[in-house]
């Protein structure tokens, strides 16, 4: 039995095994078919200061390994979640992390004061990377100056873990990290989705009602993986890697690039329990490599 | 009520039609309790497009053989290889999922309840027709399908009620839409519960408006999870955006803006 915990930041994790926002909805959507508290941490649905809508239906193309997603942010606001969803999840024994999102960057700060006051949330994850949205999202992530300014802002309200969501949608993802890492960011995650199309040739019309839409899945994995490597090579501050995992051998690759933990994203939608097996996966596998403790694997490539 | 992911044994895969399959399945645990109108959602396997598991609608319950029926529409990569399963292959499927269409009360059997099915949305109203036979209600079953060999189960549905067809073509039943249908004309029904293409759950819901009948639509709007966390499944209500898989997939069509 390996040693499993891992740290970002201040912030101790059980194991290096998350749920990536937006496809675990608040954990509670899958406890019916998991012990959640097995996880080393979830990170819930993407929060706003303001209630958004989101986009038109239909918002879901299915790619092969994959999907292209146009949510737009859907949730019901920060002061909802304040009043009726943190009561329900702050006492499952996990990290329950919630990303945060804005339109401009008093929208992300007034959003990361309401949450910063909640005990049991012990990290924010920073979205500077949401391709579905007009206004804000990813504008800020493509650029070293919103990216430095969005988090230079959010850091000056916000002293707990602060977790920066990086898009892949940039030329060089790895001068993000470093101008996230120099405004005071505990850590970077990446990647989010890679903005992407498609088109029903029967209909001659998009399939998503916002024609372009953000990839994920297994498809990204390889870009993620060489994203995270990048990353790693530039940055001192931990990094938690997605994009694609499906099962613990992916996993084990994200660490190896330079990953200090992991967060599984739209493979729960495939398989409910993947997370678990993950845990199980990785625990296995330092066994098998005489590893002693799970951390030793970051950025242990060869 | 709980849900489970469980491996579901096929015992029969009859080909009821070029692009119609009924699968049969079992498991070795008795089934969980499953409501008419809810659905499972089912992991693909072995097709190189198909990525996302497939929502399909409980078409009957079994309790006796512990078997649960699902009615697959050849439609694209996704179910054309779940309709390639044999006998003892597995299906990994998610269930039950949604919510079930809206039983009338106890005692107040006397209502009259129509069923109406347009093509492989007449799947879920065999069981609901089963449930509330099985309850005491009466129900009529009103059919539609662009044409005689569209129609799949007739001898089932005739188990649990009065069955009326239409055909586009007319080659059984009346002639045109479901809407068309003399029933229509010969009862005043109190409850419609319709699961079809859109433009007819749509032409439904406005004859149901028109004549002050409560109606309840099942809809099958594009989805991931099955389970609330994707969001992908929005359908416009009057409270805004909500999932299709969680606050569905029976809507009373009161919730819905198709009617403004």
């Amino acid at each position: 039995m390996a040693e499993l915990k891992v740290n970002i930041g201040n912030l101790e994790l059980k194991n290096p095994v998350m749920t990536a926002s937006g496809t675990f909805g608040y954990g509670i959507e899958y406890s019916d078919f998991i012990n959640i508290e097995r996880l080393g941490g979830i990170f819930v649905k993407g929060t706003t200061a303001e209630h958004r809508e989101g986009n038109n239906y239909p918002r879901l193309a299915e790619t092969p390994s994959g999907m292209l997603n146009a949510v737009g942010l859907q949730n019901k606001g920060a002061d909802y979640f304040v009043e009726k969803i943190y009561p329900e999840i702050r006492d499952y024994d996990t990290h329950m992390i919630v990303n945060v999102s804005g339109s401009s960057i008093e929208s992300y700060v007034e959003c990361a004061e309401k949450i910063v006051q909640l005990d049991k949330i012990p990290a924010i994850e920073l979205n500077i990377s949401c391709p579905n949205v007009k206004e804000g999202g990813m504008a800020f992530g493509v650029t070293c100056q919103g990216a430095a300014e969005v988090v230079k802002a959010v850091r000056k309200v916000y002293p707990k873990v602060l977790i920066v969501k990086l898009s892949p949608n940039v030329t060089d993802i790895a001068e993000i990290a470093k101008a996230v890492e120099a405004e005071g960011a505990d850590s970077v995650s990446l990647i989010n989705t890679l903005l992407g199309m498609a088109i029903n040739p029967e209909t001659r019309k998009p399939v998503l009602s916002t024609i372009t839409g953000g990839l994920s899945g297994p498809a990204v994995k390889p870009v993620a993986l060489r994203m995270v490597w990048q990353t790693y090579k530039a940055v001192k501050i931990p990094i938690i890697g997605l994009g694609g995992i499906s099962d613990w051998r992916d996993a084990v690759e994200f660490m190896l690039a330079g990953a200090t933990a992991i967060q599984v994203g739209t493979y729960n939608f495939i398989d409910p329990t993947a997370s678990i097996r993950i845990i199980d996966g990785l625990n296995d596998y330092c066994d098998r490599h005489g590893f002693n403790s799970v951390s030793e694997l970051t950025g242990a490539l060869l | 009520m709980k849900k489970y992911v469980l491996n579901m044994k096929v015992t029969e895969n009859l080909r009821l039609h070029t692009n119609y399959c009924l699968l049969k399945l079992t498991t070795d645990e008795v089934l969980p309790e499953m409501l008419p109108g809810q659905f499972v959602n089912i992991l693909v396997e072995g097709s190189s497009r198909t990525f996302l598991r497939r929502p399909i609608s409980i078409n009957y319950v079994d309790r006796k053989k512990n078997e649960l029926w699902l009615l697959i529409q050849l439609i694209g990569d996704g179910t054309r290889q779940m309709a390639k399963s044999q006998v003892g292959d597995h299906l990994n499927m998610m269930l039950p999922l949604g919510n079930g269409f809206g039983i009338p009360e106890n005692g107040l059997q006397d209502q009259k309840l129509l069923l109406i099915g347009g093509g492989v949305g007449t799947a879920p109203m065999l069981y609901l027709g089963a449930t509330l036979k099985e309850m005491g209600f009466e129900s009529k079953f009103l059919l539609g399908a662009r044409s005689k060999e569209d129609l799949m189960q007739l001898d089932e549905f005739e188990k649990y009620g009065n069955v009326y067809i239409t055909t586009e073509d007319g080659t059984l039943g009346e002639q045109g839409y479901v809407t068309d249908h003399s029933v229509l004309k010969e009862t005043q029904f109190d409850k419609i519960f319709t699961c079809g293409p859109k433009p007819m759950m749509v032409a439904v819901a406005r004859y149901a408006n028109s004549q002050a009948i409560n109606c309840e639509v099942s809809l099958e709007n594009t989805m991931a999870c099955g389970i609330g966390a994707c969001l992908c499944c929005v359908e416009k209500t009057h409270k805004g955006n909500v999932c299709v898989c969680t606050e569905g997939p029976v809507f009373n069509i009161e919730k819905l803006t198709w009617l403004n």
